[in-house]
């Protein structure tokens, strides 16, 4: 037990990789063995976060369950891990997805072990982003987890796989490498990737870069408003925050069921999470700086992610942009306490931020659950166009509930989660930037509106004539997989304490 | 220098001289009263008694310390004599090899009989201390070359050779005559180590002095076959019998050398700066001319030829790096010890193929891997040392060429070296391609290599790889040789 | 160290390949055992001192010495560092894999091999040596048999002129360096060619700044610098398989090594004077490598000029002659061996089979051999930089380095791993898993058990690396910091 406590968080991040290798040593047509393989593999995980949630000790500072060792001695990176309540978040989230996503895999018929490999892979990439306290171990996670969902959505995908797949690869790496030289600049002018240390020395730093023997004359000031914009780039692509959001509808869209819950139930996180982890701690004069610009580019995510998702005719594309209008809300969160974290209005700032994290949350539960829905009608009917369904309420009575309840979580429905969160966010964000929050109200509205019309347009009015007599209805497989999604769903709409006193103690230590 | 009194010890100095004029007797001999059967083995004869010559020089032959001219003065028998003699001997018994059995001349007392006192000759130049001495020598050298150039008496090409070879050497030779003659006239003198002081009492004018030389280099450009007296050569190597030709571009050649760099160090040592300048400029010449002109060569003895004329150029770099003593003249005779061991091997694979085939001409090589991968290997190691790859003997003697010339100062010179060697790399590589790609035909026609013939092959080639990866005692011998012409 | 391992690897292969030309021609099947054990010891060797590295004491371990041509001060010596002994590790898994992959050759396999080892000889030679001659005498030995294995067993369409190129190039880069390390000789006074004893030799800025070019850029022609890579595709491209892999795998990585233990280590002042321009130089092959790369339709030119990117960082590594930096080229000279290796192997199967490398003819080869197109995959995550990958551990330090001396590169010389990533991509895409073109629908078969263990062999060495640096890293720091006080940096 001793064993399990110390090594925690390794644990927790090896188990899928060595999964991996375990499917990897497995014969190709044991199809079936390979499926309950990687389903243990990442049951195990979550009971290990389900430990690790248990045993984390909120009230306490700083980060837990910390392990070091050496890793890259050339240049100072470490293998470094630890948790503090936002990751903590994130980590249970990663893991509850994860065996959600696996069994909603097997309908996946080609492949079977290399997509498993793949998916395993995927986690360990996410989960080491969420515990990473060195900078560059950071970054290898951050990569890591690219290659396995190019595949995914390359090899599994549907139709326009190539194209999407492609696009969310360069968009990303693009993005990526802006980040990539912005940690060199920082590991150079630091002398160490240990975020812990980097997090007391690169904020204070004030001398030019020359004193520290680097031949880049600009002012401190530029190199790091240089940095900043280079991490903001980064992440808002990841997020993904207007106007960098493109290729997440593509990738989504194309992507296999199970893909598309990962990337928008975590993947879309660790933008976020990057935000939260790195610009704010790191570049709190220049995160106030731009706040407004980051608040702007939220609410238009807000507004156009709901419009474009208003627009679309296909089921999977409407909740894709309803991803991107969901995660405004994240970054409204985040940008409203960039703004105004030191100020006057310091409570409002820490509720719209503990919003936010808790929208992240959310946002993976929900984004997930209704990918997967979308999965499953597209599994039996094998279209995704609004207009070819209709009236499958009757056909379909559980998928029908399950459909209801998840969409309304996601429309914010209060008593739901998506209520809490976004309450939260517009709440703090409220008195820092009015106007924004008023026209993320607007946008508020129209998710309402397409929400609606995605619900009309599939369960209710005339049926159509195609779908008689087919079985349409979820399988029990299918209502596990979601049941737990829906579980916590309802759970944190009625009390939200359990998670909120998690975050909240972390992010006023952090940042109150 | 002081002449020695006479001792009998000193014929010793002579030793290979005597030996090869005895050796001249014997064969012709075994012409004149020896069966049919016997006249075919002239060849593995005149071999063995030129090995049984070398090996006695060692056993007895060796220069003593003392400084001085033997025999009246005539002769000087020093390191560096004795190394040219152990490498023309060397040179002479491979051509005796490779000629064996060879028609027509193969089973011809005359022909080995030849070729014998041409060694002698050679051997006579480069002792020689004497202007009466050295002309002499050249003459009794060159004349018996003449007649084997054109030994194919039926055959056009080597009558043209002969007559060429005649024409062109007896012009230079009357030319350099002409500059013996005014070293004579001013100084009084024909002791080659008495010359200079001569000279330089005359107090002559350094443009006259400079004439003179120029004259002398005239004929021993001849011999060097340097540009822009080298163009006898190609048609002359085409011309003659295979192992002539080989035997006149590795050991007249070697010959040449010799007495250019005794001459020059011996008599003009006061307008060294002249002379290296006119040397350096032949060098240069000599070697880009040769590279440019054996790119468009079809015939492989004609493109050797053109080769051989490049190696001049080489080694006229080691000359002219002169100062500082000794690695320039030592690098010089590495050079050469290197280039006739890896020339004679090239040599005889073209002896043996044409033997074979018939014929020159690169394009028939096509396919000679699968023919004979052995002469296939032996022509890629002999082409390969002569582009100065190693672990081949080209490549040890070029680093010195090119060491000797930075460390004189000459970077410009071992530049151009540099870029030459690029341009000879190409065409060697060429033949290869032919010989290692191309299909021909025939390729199941095996190419016969008789004893005599491959006994001479493994030898150069043995030599080209020792001298290339054990190099260090070479390097010390040339280097000790040459102290003595200083 | 008593035994002499170095020797004994130096000149395993020339041996083997002697006593195989030795053998008759048609005993194809002894020949080729009888290559694949002699690669087995040198690579055994290679791994066993690899291993045993960090037991030994001193700048340079192993080390041997025998008078060679005492006149000249010229030695065999011999002996490694940490940067020289990945790259003998290297050659020795390089030439394993080459025979496993080359052991299908029919024409004339008696010569192929004899020919390969001649080359393994003389690049093992190189990367172990510690006196100036020692290191041409094997640099050129391990240029011609290149000329003759691209030509005879190369891609027929093209062979002769890039052998022919390759070898010219080759020749011109190091007859010159020749001549700069004549000038040393005689600058030093020293009457030695002894590397270690010319290091301490002192020689004047301005001597060190007129002979830094010609020294770096005659190695350097063979690294793949620009202006000069122009031989390497097409000699790549024209290369049979083995040779490729050993040409871009290790035969570049001779003239980076040459080039830093010639030009950098022995005339430190020249290289700070003349860094800023193999930086601009090196930036160009990045980013103008990937870039050409990105526009061909050939398969192996694809990988030809990736070589010739990549190749860049490790000459954007030196040009930095700081610790980080040089740290990561000594990586990336292993790493980008390794998975240039594995390219060109990949290639190989692919032409073998379908017998065109022209990429948009190519699709589906992922279904036929899933293990190929895997061990692309690593290859190819390696060359992007991908994290978890050799290939990250060494740019990562190259880069910061490069932010210490010249952030500008830095920035531009990034844009050159989004260019790789994209066309890295595209032959995944299109050669492995686009659609299978009829003509080979049913018509190809799998790889060989050999060409599995090579493939294995290869991906699990990069990853293996890419996870713990350490395996690598700190050995190669201590070559680095020979260098360092060399050079004077930190």
């Amino acid at each position: 037990m001793n064993f399990i406590l110390d090594n925690l968080l390794s644990l927790i991040l090896w188990i899928p990789a060595l999964t991996a290798i375990v499917i990897l040593l497995l014969p190709r047509t044991k199809v079936k063995l390979i499926r309950w393989v990687a389903f243990l593999g990442s049951l195990l995980p979550l009971a290990l976060s389900l430990v690790l949630w248990f045993q984390y000790d909120a009230a306490q500072a700083g980060f837990q369950f910390m392990q070091r060792m050496v890793w890259y001695e050339a240049v100072n990176a470490s293998y470094f891990l630890g948790v503090d309540g936002i990751s903590v978040t994130m980590v249970l989230l990663t893991t509850l997805l994860t065996p959600a996503a696996v069994l909603i895999s097997w309908s996946i018929k080609e492949n079977v072990r290399s997509y498993m490999v793949l998916f395993m892979l995927l986690e360990t990439g996410m989960l080491g982003v969420f515990m990473a306290l060195d900078l560059m171990l950071f970054f290898v996670f951050w990569e890591v987890g690219l290659v396995p969902m190019y595949f995914l959505i390359n090899q599994w995908g549907s139709g326009n796989r190539d194209y999407a797949s492609i696009k969310f690869l360069i968009y990303t790496m693009a993005g990526s490498l802006g980040l990539l030289l912005a940690i060199q600049l920082i590991g150079v002018a630091s002398g160490t990737f240990d975020l812990l240390q980097i997090m007391e020395q690169w904020p204070a730093l004030s001398e030019p870069l020359t004193l520290l023997g680097l031949p880049i004359s600009l002012s401190i000031e530029t190199v790091k408003v240089i940095a900043f914009w280079a991490f903001v780039i980064a992440f808002a692509i990841k997020v993904p925050v207007w106007p960098f959001h493109t290729w997440l509808p593509d990738a989504h869209t194309e992507a296999p069921t199970a893909g598309s819950m990962i990337l928008a139930g975590v993947l879309l996180k660790l933008g976020a999470y990057g935000f939260l982890r790195l610009v704010l701690p790191l570049y709190p004069e220049q995160a106030q700086t731009y706040a407004g610009v980051l608040g702007l580019l939220a609410v238009l995510a807000i507004i156009m992610g709901a419009l474009s998702s208003w627009g679309q005719k296909d089921f999977k594309r409407l909740v894709a942009y309803s991803s991107v209008n969901h995660m405004g809300f994240v970054i409204l969160g985040i940008a409203a306490y960039a703004y105004a974290g030191t100020t006057l209005a310091a409570d409002d700032a820490v509720i719209a931020l503990n919003g936010a994290v808790l929208q992240m949350f959310n946002h993976g539960l929900s984004a997930a659950g209704m990918f997967l829905l979308v999965g499953v009608i597209y599994e039996r009917t094998h279209t995704r166009d609004l207009d070819a369904f209709g009236g499958l309420f009757p056909l379909a009575p559980v998928y029908g509930g399950i459909l209801l309840f998840t969409s309304m979580a996601s429309l914010g429905l209060p008593g739901l989660n998506g209520f809490v969160s976004e309450f939260m966010v517009v709440r703090g964000a409220w008195p820092i930037f009015t106007l924004y929050t008023a026209l993320a109200m607007i946008g508020l509205l129209i998710t309402g509106a397409y929400i609606v019309k995605a619900i009309r347009l599939v369960l209710h009015g005339p049926m159509n004539e195609r779908w008689q007599g087919q079985h349409l209805e979820i399988n029990r497989r299918e209502v596990f997989s979601i049941a737990p999604l829906m579980v916590l769903m309802l759970w944190i709409g009625v009390w939200p304490a359990w998670i909120v006193k998690v975050i909240n103690q972390t992010v006023l230590r952090w940042f109150g | 220098m002081p002449i020695l009194e006479f001792t009998p010890s000193m014929l010793l100095a002579i030793l290979s001289e005597m030996g090869l004029l005895v050796l001249a007797g014997i064969i012709l001999l075994v012409d004149a009263i020896g069966r049919q059967g016997s006249r075919r083995n002239l060849g593995w004869l005149t071999a063995s008694g030129l090995a049984a010559i070398l090996i006695a020089m060692f056993i007895w032959g060796k220069p003593e310390a003392s400084e001085g001219l033997v025999l009246g003065g005539m002769l000087r028998h020093d390191w560096p004599a004795f190394t040219f003699k152990i490498l023309l001997l060397f040179a002479a018994a491979v051509t005796a090899l490779l000629s064996t059995g060879m028609k027509p001349f193969g089973d011809r007392g005359e022909f080995f009989a030849l070729l014998v006192v041409t060694v002698m000759g050679m051997n006579l130049m480069v002792s020689a201390a004497d202007l009466i001495m050295l002309y002499l020598a050249i003459e009794t050298t060159s004349i018996p070359l003449y007649v084997l150039a054109g030994f194919l008496k039926g055959d056009d090409k080597s009558t043209e050779s002969g007559l060429k070879y005649f024409l062109f050497g007896a012009i230079a030779s009357a030319v350099m005559l002409y500059g013996f003659s005014l070293i004579y006239g001013f100084s009084g003198e024909t002791n080659l180590y008495a010359l200079a002081a001569g000279v330089q009492a005359q107090q002559l004018s350094p443009w006259l002095m400079g004439g003179m030389a120029l004259l002398v280099i005239v004929g021993f450009g001849f011999k060097i076959s340097a540009a822009p007296f080298h163009f006898w050569a190609p048609d002359v190597y085409e011309g003659a019998p295979t192992p002539i030709t080989a035997y006149i571009s590795t050991a007249s050649k070697a010959a040449g050398f010799a007495v250019l760099v005794r001459v020059m160090l011996a008599v003009f040592p006061a307008i060294q700066a002249y002379w290296a300048a006119i040397l350096t400029a032949m060098a240069v010449v000599t070697m880009t001319l040769g590279n440019l002109l054996a790119l468009a060569q079809k015939n492989i003895k004609r493109l050797l030829a053109y080769s051989s004329i490049a190696h001049a150029g080489y080694i006229l770099i080691g000359v002219v790096a002169v100062n500082p003593p000794p690695l320039g003249t030592a690098s010089m005779l590495l050079y050469l010890i290197a280039y006739v061991v890896t020339n004679l091997a090239a040599f005889a694979v073209v002896v043996l193929f044409a033997r074979s085939t018939g014929s020159d001409e690169i394009e028939d090589y096509a396919g000679l891997s699968r023919r004979s991968p052995g002469l296939a290997l032996s022509l890629l190691v002999a082409l390969l040392s002569l582009a100065g790859m190693p672990p081949f003997a080209g490549f040890i003697a070029k680093v010195y060429i090119f060491a000797a010339a930075v460390q004189s100062g000459l970077i410009w010179l071992a530049f151009v070296g540099v870029i030459n060697a690029i341009i000879g790399l190409y065409y060697y590589l060429t033949i290869l391609k032919v010989v290692y790609l191309y299909r021909s035909d025939d390729e199941d026609r095996r190419i016969a290599i008789p004893g005599a013939h491959a006994v001479a092959l493994v030898g150069c080639i043995a030599a080209v790889l020792i001298i290339g990866i054990i190099s260090g005692p070479w390097l010390d011998w040339t280097l000790q040789a040459v102290s003595s012409w200083f | 160290m008593d035994f002499p391992v170095l020797s004994i690897i130096t000149f395993t292969p020339i041996v083997a390949g002697m006593v195989i030309l030795c053998l008759p021609a048609h005993r194809k099947r002894e020949i080729r055992i009888l290559a694949l054990v002699a690669a087995t010891i040198a690579l055994l060797l290679s791994a066993w001192a690899y291993f045993t590295f960090g037991q030994a004491q001193g700048d340079y371990r192993f080390e041997e010495q025998y008078a060679w041509i005492p006149a000249l001060g010229i030695s065999y010596h011999v002996g490694v560092n940490g940067i020289s002994m990945p790259l003998v590790l290297l050659t020795g898994i390089v030439i394993f894999t080459g025979v496993l992959i080359s052991w299908n050759i029919d024409d004339r396999p008696r010569e192929f091999f004899a020919f390969l080892f001649v080359l393994a000889t003389g690049v093992f030679g190189v990367f172990v040596a510690l006196d100036l001659f020692h290191l041409f005498f094997f640099y050129e030995i391990a240029v011609f048999p290149m000329f003759l294995l691209i030509a005879i067993w190369g891609w027929k369409v093209t062979r002769e002129y890039a052998a022919m190129k390759l070898t010219l190039y080759l020749f011109i880069g190091s007859v010159i360096a020749l001549v700069g390390a004549l000038a040393m000789y005689f600058m030093s006074g020293l009457n030695t060619f002894d590397l270690l004893a010319l290091e301490q030799a002192g020689f004047s800025t301005a001597f060190q700044r007129f002979w830094f070019p010609f020294v770096f850029f005659g190695f350097a022609v063979l690294g793949g610098i620009f202006p000069f890579h122009n031989w390497s595709p097409d000699g790549h491209v024209a290369a049979p398989t083995a040779v490729s892999m050993f040409h871009a795998g290790v035969l570049m990585k001779l003239g980076a090594f040459a080039a830093l233990r010639v030009g950098i280590m022995l005339l430190p002042e020249g290289a700070q004077f003349w860094s800023p321009l193999i930086i601009i130089l090196a930036t160009i092959n990045v980013v103008y490598g990937a870039s050409i790369a990105m526009v061909q339709s050939d398969f192996k030119y694809v990988i030809g000029f990736s070589s010739v990117s990549h190749m860049g960082l490790v000459m954007l590594g030196f040009a930095t002659l700081n610790k980080d930096g040089l740290t990561g080229a000594g990586l990336q000279m292993f790493s980008h061996g390794v998975m240039t290796a594995l390219f060109f192997a990949v290639v190989g199967m692919v032409y073998d089979r379908a017998h065109t490398r022209e990429i948009p003819k190519l699709g589906g080869f992922a279904k036929v051999m899933p293990l190929v197109a895997v061990g692309f995959i690593v290859g190819g995550l390696v060359s992007m930089g991908m994290p978890g990958f050799s290939g990250f551990v060494a740019e990562f330090p190259i880069f910061m380095g490069l932010w210490q001396k010249q952030p500008v590169a830095a920035l531009i010389a990034v844009v050159g791993i989004v260019i790789t990533a994209a066309y890295v991509m595209r032959i995944v895409r299109q050669v492995f898993f686009g659609k299978m073109p009829e003509a080979f629908e049913g018509k190809v078969g799998g790889v060989t058990t050999f060409d599995k263990i090579a493939l294995v062999l290869l991906s699990g060495i990069m990853i293996s690396i890419g996870v713990m640096p350490s395996l690598m890293a700190p050995m190669v720091e201590t070559g680095t910091e020979i260098i360092l006080r060399l050079v004077g940096g930190v």
